[in-house]
């Protein structure tokens, strides 16, 4: 099965607005997610600069952009492409 | 201790906004707007309308802008007026925390409440341990009567379907000293400042961000401008931003400090200064000693533990030790910490040395407002002049492991770490003084975990922790001549032997 690629935003805005407690997701997926999923900080992703873009922090699960992001919405969009995989 | 939720998050984008605007042509116009930018029409609300969430935006902008929402005169006067007059001021203001009025959701006086999960029970324990006959049955359920309940809380011990629950109000629950009561007629919190020992933890654990403190973000954006500030950042800095320490160093330069310090270093000469006065305090016959690095902890021995002033230590802090080597190389230099609390401003507002105090929360919307992307920076070159034992200050047993090293005959040293000031830890400090204490070296720290996790970082303590502990490494010690064994100055202690938890 190919990986779910998590790319959370560290860029200093993103940083600032929450990221920052976005990098311990590892800890909190569970065991069968977590060797699916390829989760890093990424350099900045350049989403901060329109407002229309929604709000920091940014996380991409794949292609997909997720603003505001917190755990929850990170893990949903994981859970979906794996479940739209297989 | 999870403090990335949305009320955290909309106090940093105010503070984001602020700096924006601040390096925009035109900032009074986008301070203006920052209220309807963030509640725009047709938008969500997250109180009855965004005409309310408006107004208690601009408050928070105000708070941002170094102004006390109690001080209003005028509801007329806009956000850019309090800013020309924020540029205008040339030393900060006086530090104090202020209830948001409209922001605070006044929560409800009755602590206990009986919910769905009553069984309306034969034996009904509830009616019969309540002392005042507060509780009533309605349609087979148990109901709390608010006029009648006194809070005692032995119905909820009663219910054998722990059907009863305690709802606390999380400002009060979380203040270790009473600062933060309710106000009977209107039912919001107002602030004892008499009593508050600018903790923050207040601020940190209302679900409303009602409670604020007066940034002085503008008055810093002003003296980086004119060019002669020098940014002294604390121990705790590992991990608050993206990208390595000396990365965040070459990021400061960027933005316009003239130069950058590590308060570390301070806290090697406040760690050499303070193992030679605990030795010579032991050998005079003196019971114990407690740190004295920790603002919030001093101001509770100011406030509410006199009995202790005796035994903290005089030793002076990191932070006053590098302001004061700063002033000396260059006495026109105006003196900017940076760091992880909010009480370092009222230390910082009794020592002459230093100018200026903002958070990392701060720090990090100045960078975002500048246009300053930390991880693209160079790495500067540190100071050589730091060692573990000053940087190991960050987190809760670092001042321990420091002051361990270097104290002669350290072996009589027991060390007992107080990690994190609540109202239990203040009760059995009260004791020490009267009866006995089970260390003879006291280490205080007023947030669980120490400044790496205090009220105003941003970064996730775990994390920071883990980058810590390689940082420190990486870092010769002060002992590095004597070295006896090659433990780190930081490292896990069992918690059982080493670490009193109260």
């Amino acid at each position: 099965m190919k990986k779910v690629t998590v790319s959370i935003c560290t860029g200093t805005t993103c940083y600032l607005m929450g990221a920052a407690h976005l990098l311990c997701i590892d800890e909190v997926l569970d065991p069968y997610v977590r060797d699916h999923v390829e989760a890093r900080g990424a350099h900045c992703l350049g989403l901060c600069h329109n407002e229309a873009n929604g709000r920091a922090p940014f996380v991409k699960v794949n292609d997909r952009v997720i603003a505001d992001a917190n755990l929850t919405l990170v893990l949903d969009a994981v859970r979906e492409i794996l479940e739209e995989e297989n | 201790m999870f403090h990335d939720n949305k009320a955290n998050r909309l106090r940093k984008e105010i503070l984001l906004r602020v700096a924006r605007a601040f390096f925009t042509e035109q900032p009074d116009k986008s301070l203006n707007r920052i209220p309807l930018v963030m509640r725009p029409k047709r938008g969500e609300s997250s109180r009855c309308c965004i005409y309310k969430d408006r107004v208690v935006l601009k408050y928070r902008t105000m708070a941002a802008l170094g102004f006390s929402v109690e001080n209003e005169v005028d509801e007329l006067k806009p956000i850019s007026a309090y800013y020309e007059e924020a540029l205008k001021r040339d030393e900060p203001v006086k530090p104090v925390l202020t209830v948001i009025d409209d922001a605070c959701s006044a929560c409800v006086t009755s602590r206990y409440s009986a919910t769905d999960a009553c069984q309306g029970c034969l034996a009904r324990s509830c009616e019969s341990v309540c002392p005042k006959g507060a509780i009533e049955f309605q349609k087979g359920r148990a109901r709390l009567d608010p006029e009648k309940c006194v809070n005692c809380g032995l119905c909820m011990k009663a219910c054998p379907y722990r059907a009863i629950i305690r709802i606390p109000i999380p400002c009060e629950e979380a203040c270790p000293v009473g600062a933060i009561t309710k106000n009977e007629t209107t039912g919001r919190e107002v602030i004892d400042h008499t009593k508050c020992t600018y903790c923050g933890k207040c601020l940190r654990e209302c679900p409303f961000a009602a409670i604020s403190d007066l940034s002085q973000i503008v008055d810093v954006l002003k003296q980086l401008k004119a060019g002669n500030a020098v940014g002294m950042i604390a121990p705790s800095a590992i991990g608050q931003l993206p990208g390595t320490l000396p990365q965040l160093v070459s990021a400061l330069e960027q933005v316009g400090f003239a130069r950058v310090v590590e308060v570390a270093e301070g806290a090697d000469e406040t760690t050499r200064q303070e193992s030679a006065e605990w030795a010579a305090k032991m050998s005079e016959g003196e019971r114990f000693m407690t740190t004295s690095c920790c603002p919030a902890y001093i101001e509770t021995v100011e406030r509410h533990l006199p009995e202790i002033k005796p035994y903290v230590s005089d030793t002076p802090t990191p932070m006053a030790f590098t302001a004061s080597n700063v002033r000396k190389l260059n006495p026109e230099a105006v003196t900017v910490f940076i760091g992880p609390c909010i009480a370092k401003r009222v230390e910082a507002a009794k020592n002459p040395d230093v100018d200026f105090v903002i958070t990392f929360e701060e720090l990090g919307a100045i960078l975002v407002g500048a246009g300053i992307d930390v991880l693209e920076c160079e790495e500067a070159a540190l100071s050589t002049q730091v060692h573990s034992e000053g940087r190991g200050f960050a987190a809760s047993g670092g001042v321990t492991a420091a002051v361990q090293a270097l104290a002669p005959g350290n072996a009589a040293l027991e060390p007992l770490i107080v990690d994190g000031i609540d109202r239990k830890a203040i009760s059995r400090a009260r004791t020490w003084a009267t009866s006995s204490c089970s260390g003879n070296f006291v280490e205080m720290m007023s947030c669980e975990g120490g400044c790496i996790s205090g009220p105003g970082t941003l970064g996730n303590p775990k994390i920071a922790l883990r980058q810590l502990k390689d940082l420190l490494e990486k870092t010769p010690s002060l002992k590095a001549e004597t070295v006896i064994d090659n433990q780190p100055p930081f490292t896990e202690r069992p918690p059982s032997i080493y670490m009193e938890k109260i």
